[in-house]
């Protein structure tokens, strides 16, 4: 079973800064970590090469200081990484980036699976995941909590929904991004990170890959960035504070209040 | 303070750290309530390749000596030495075989130990033998191709949960402490059983159980080194983890001076953080001190003791010595200097004071550690007059 991870290398923080002027983030001077999702994405990854046999290779699109990213990775026990770095690269949107991995994960050849985080904290699109799928025509399914079953050329999983889980069999090769409900990440070992302070990690940049230049960065992202905003609440809601029973107190009231229930208090 | 770690101390001290922040810190007072064997958190390190410190690359490990054990079992006792102790009792119950086992012995237990698939623990103590270990009765008798072994092992650290026990027992009494032999027992051989399990005061995660051997049947090819050898490996295994005890009391009086420190800051008293009283500086300035100094020693003799002299059993006894008399010392001073806060189960410094204790009892009392230096400065002043 052959799988790549993607990873991206994100600040550390909720509360970066956005540049008034470009609408991006300033990333200078906060510490940059493996987008949390992703880590999950890493440990399936490396649990199924650890019952099926296999390779698992992460990939990353990112500036040369995301080797760190990559570095963590194979400590915690990933086989490979590649690094797609190229100045032209930057200022991508997901568009872009997609068209970018997917050449990169043409590049790597063959794989069986392939896994995302769902989303990443800063850009927290969404979309890279399917969007790289779509580019190499193969199925995905998105928000993973669980691979039930997976064989040479299928796998089951379970979707996160709202109100519930699908349960989806899908073709291999595929594409799944993941929740963390799926795996309890695992901290870096000691022989991994002896491999990982010895590796060289390959990095290739858009002339290796073959590259539209048109497609790729500022240049091949569609979307512009003119506000960023919080999206507006689902629905109206109130939060009910205090102890078990204070609450159960204000819920009971407030049902009452509005004629949902109707029982003496 | 640089202590002019290496490249790959320097991952081993991080990577602990890292467990004792991100994993064992949120459990260790449920784990102490519950009294809970940790073995989710013996699967951690066992991923992190952690049990594998001390055991040659050869054999499935990460080759490192004993002072890469130290800063490992250090920063998980900062943390908990409960968690730190089951840890450390499995490479306790391994020297025995790395030192002197077969070829076919290391092979077959090493890759085992070193992956953390399976524990091990270290079996001398009886109810009538602790600091005189001499005074075992358990019998192993030599009949036909296997040892027959009867008698109850007292206080072992893992009993019930290791897979893999070193056990010490008489093949001829007639020839007191040279009568003395070493076996590997594994859970489930016919005629070996578990018994009660203790109920302490501290390191209450960790498990104290009673070894029993009914008429116990191991192979001929169990035996340790040769017939006779038991104490030598006792003590040859003793010399070596000692410094490992002061490596749990140095994290351990550090945790706590961590916890006094910023208590000490945050508290405030007549107006002032109580830390601006020189009455509690002063106490935290030793409590300090005395921690580095521990510190320092235990280094020292663990890299002295890496470069494989022949006789360190003084050295050895002093770095379990005093960094548990210092542990001692500075968990209670912490407790003062959190006050009735700290006496409560919501801070950690009062579990750690509780923990501190077994550090000057196991593996030798603090007393018998005090005859081992005696006796051996009789000996060097002997030579030199
Ligand atoms: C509002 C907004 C602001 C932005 N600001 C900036 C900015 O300041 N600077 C900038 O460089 N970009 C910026 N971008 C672009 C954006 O962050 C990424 O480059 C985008 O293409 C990836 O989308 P995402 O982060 O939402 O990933 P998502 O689609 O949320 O990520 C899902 C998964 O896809 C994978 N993945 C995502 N990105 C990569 C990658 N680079 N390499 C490997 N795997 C990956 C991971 O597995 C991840 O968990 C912004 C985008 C938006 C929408
Ligand atoms: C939590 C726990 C875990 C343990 N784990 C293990 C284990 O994994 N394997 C194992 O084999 N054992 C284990 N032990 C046993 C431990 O090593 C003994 O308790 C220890 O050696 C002391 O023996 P004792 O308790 O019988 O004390 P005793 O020998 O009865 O001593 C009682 C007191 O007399 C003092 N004393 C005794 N003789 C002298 C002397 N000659 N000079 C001065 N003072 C003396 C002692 O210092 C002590 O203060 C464990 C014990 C505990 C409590």
């Amino acid at each position: 079973m052959d799988i790549i991870v993607c990873i991206k290398q994100v600040p550390d923080t909720g509360q970066v800064k956005i540049d008034p002027h470009t609408h991006t983030l300033i990333r200078e001077g906060v510490e940059s970590i493996i987008n949390p999702y992703d880590r999950y994405a890493i440990e399936e990854g490396v649990r199924i090469k650890e019952r099926y046999g296999g390779k698992v290779t992460a990939i990353s699109m990112g500036p040369p200081q995301a080797k760190e990213a990559l570095k963590e990775a194979i400590s915690c026990g990933v086989d490979e990484a590649v690094l797609l770095c190229d100045r032209a690269f930057a200022g991508a949107d997901t568009l872009a980036t997609t068209y970018t991995l997917a050449k990169g994960i043409e590049q790597i050849g063959r794989f069986d699976l392939i896994i995302c985080g769902k989303q990443t904290i800063d850009g927290d699109t969404a979309q890279v995941g399917p969007g790289v799928a779509e580019r190499l025509d193969i199925p995905y399914v998105s928000y993973v909590r669980k691979i039930e079953f997976i064989g040479n050329r299928c796998a089951r999983v379970e979707r996160m929904m709202d109100d519930g889980y699908d349960i989806l069999e899908m073709d291999l090769p595929a594409l799944i991004t993941v929740t963390k409900e799926i795996n309890e990440p695992r901290l870096p070992s000691l022989k991994g990170e002896v491999r990982a302070a010895s590796i060289e990690i390959p990095m290739y940049t858009a002339k290796d890959l073959g590259i539209d230049i048109n497609k790729i960065g500022l240049a091949g992202s569609a979307t512009e960035v003119i506000k960023i905003f919080p999206p507006p609440k689902k629905g109206q809601y109130e939060r009910i504070e205090g102890t078990l029973d204070e609450q159960v107190e204000t819920l009971l009231k407030k049902l009452k209040e509005l004629g949902i229930i109707n029982i003496p208090l | 303070m640089d202590y002019f770690l290496t490249d790959k101390q320097k991952m081993i001290k991080n990577l602990a750290r890292r467990i004792a922040e991100e994993k064992i810190k949120p459990k260790r007072a449920e784990l102490d309530e519950k009294e809970e064997f940790p073995w989710e958190l013996m699967d951690i390190l066992a991923k992190s390749d952690l049990f594998g410190l001390i055991i040659p690359t050869e054999y499935g490990g990460f080759g490192g000596g004993c002072f890469e054990n130290c800063l490992a079992v250090e920063e998980l006792g900062r943390a908990c030495i409960g968690v730190a102790t089951t840890f450390a009792a499995s490479g306790l119950g391994a020297y025995p075989i790395l030192f002197y086992g077969t070829e076919e012995q290391k092979r077959k237990y090493l890759p085992e130990i070193a992956s953390g698939r399976k524990l091990a623990a270290f079996a001398l103590t009886e109810s009538s033998a602790g600091s005189d270990a001499a005074g075992i009765q358990t019998q192993a008798t030599s009949s036909g191709d296997v040892y027959i072994l009867n008698g109850t092992k007292q206080w072992i650290t893992n009993g019930g949960e290791a897979e893999v026990y070193s056990v010490i027992a008489m093949t001829d009494r007639t020839r007191g402490a040279r009568g003395a032999s070493a076996f590997i027992v594994e859970k489930g051989d016919p005629g070996f059983s578990f018994g009660r399990k203790e109920k302490k005061m501290g390191i209450r995660c960790s498990s104290t159980r009673e070894l029993i051997f009914d008429n116990c049947r191991i192979p001929k090819d169990r035996i340790i080194g040769r017939e006779g050898m038991g104490f030598i490996i006792a003590m040859k295994t003793f010399d070596e983890a000692r410094p490992g005890i002061g490596a749990l009391s140095v994290g351990l009086a550090q945790g706590a001076l961590d916890e006094a420190v910023r208590f000490a800051k945050e508290r405030v008293q007549f107006g002032k953080p109580i830390i601006s009283f020189q009455a509690i500086q002063h106490m935290l300035a030793d409590m300090a001190t005395l921690t580095e100094a521990a510190r320092a020693l235990v280094y020292a003799v663990a890299r002295y003791i890496d470069t494989r002299p022949r006789d360190f059993s003084k050295v050895s006894a002093m770095a379990k010595l005093f960094p548990s008399d210092v542990a001692m010392k500075v968990t209670t001073d912490a407790v003062q200097i959190l006050g009735g806060h700290g006496y409560m189960r919501d801070y950690p410094v009062e579990k750690m004071m509780r923990d501190a204790k077994i550090l000057q009892i196991y593996e030798g009392t603090n007393q018998i550690q005090r005859n081992i230096i005696g006796q051996a400065l009789n000996k060097e002043y002997g030579k030199k007059f």
